[in-house]
């Protein structure tokens, strides 16, 4: 297989969208063939960060997925409020997730380790005031 | 074996979406109002019961391999979840009772399945 790589816009402002770019992600891997288990594991991980994007950054920002013959890998970047403390951010539970956010059925403070537990590597970096960035690898071989 | 159809009948549930999947096989099921929850714990072949209401829950079974969610207390979600779930081929179904006496019932098939 030839190297693929697709981008995706987030729109920040609108929630009841957020998850459009996972659904697209989700659709194009199937077309390519990947096997339903990997693909699984990358839409629910793409997921849980573009509503981060949409409920935390409120920015929105860019999904971008590189395929080859061994991995995948996704970035997902945002220009939004950034994470002060990554270490408590990616503790399962601790959520800044106000109560209109809990209401719509998010803020368990569960995404981040939720996505670290489905990719193979998984690293983020953040910056307050300038924005966050996570990138995922998940294994084809 | 339990199907998507069997849930909607136990359950004197109406089908509301997703005619497709009713032939389809579910292994287990879930009760939860927080899309976070289910992301982190739900196994494939579930059937998520939840009293939320918005196009997130379509979302999230999309993303999961979720086939059939179930509407509790009685409550009706708008056309356009309705028509994202169709979309999505996810089996949307409303019934009156309540989450725990609509998990207890399936739960109860479950075992006398088996
Ligand atoms: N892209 C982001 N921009 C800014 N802050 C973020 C971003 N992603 C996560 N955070 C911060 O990290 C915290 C933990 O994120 P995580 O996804 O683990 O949980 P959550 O989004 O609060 O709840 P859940 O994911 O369970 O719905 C968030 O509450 C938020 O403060
Ligand atoms: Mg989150």
């Amino acid at each position: 297989m030839e190297n693929l790589t697709f981008t995706y816009t987030v729109p920040g402002d609108d929630f009841t969208r957020a998850g459009d770019a996972s659904s697209k992600i989700k659709k194009n891997l199937r077309e390519l063939g990947i096997p339903p288990a990997i693909i699984r594991a990358v839409a629910i991980a793409v997921y849980e960060g573009e509503i981060n994007m949409v409920i935390h950054a409120k920015t929105g920002g860019d999904i971008t997925v590189d395929v080859n013959e061994k991995q995948i890998t996704t970035v997902l970047k945002d220009t939004g409020c950034g994470i002060p403390d990554l270490t408590l951010a990616m503790s399962e539970g601790w959520t800044t997730a106000p109560d209109e956010v809990r209401a719509l059925g998010f803020g368990a403070g569960m995404g981040l380790p939720n996505m670290k537990k489905y990719a193979d590597i998984f690293d983020i970096t953040s910056e307050v005031g300038k924005g966050t960035t996570v990138t995922m690898k998940f294994n084809l071989a | 074996m339990i199907t998507v159809n069997n849930v909607a009948e136990l359950l004197d549930g109406k089908i509301l979406a997703g005619e497709c999947n009713l032939s389809e096989e579910v292994h287990s099921a879930c009760g939860a109002d927080m899309m976070s929850d289910v992301l982190a714990f739900v196994k494939d072949k579930a059937v998520l019961f939840t009293g939320l209401m918005n196009p997130q829950v379509i979302r999230t079974a999309e993303m999961m391999d979720i086939i059939c969610i179930v509407f509790v207390r009685g409550k009706l979600p708008g056309e356009d979840v309705i028509e994202l779930a169709n979309e999505r081929g996810v089996t949307l179904i409303a019934t009156k009772l309540r989450m725990f006496e609509a998990c207890g019932k399936l739960y109860a098939e479950f075992n006398s399945a088996k």
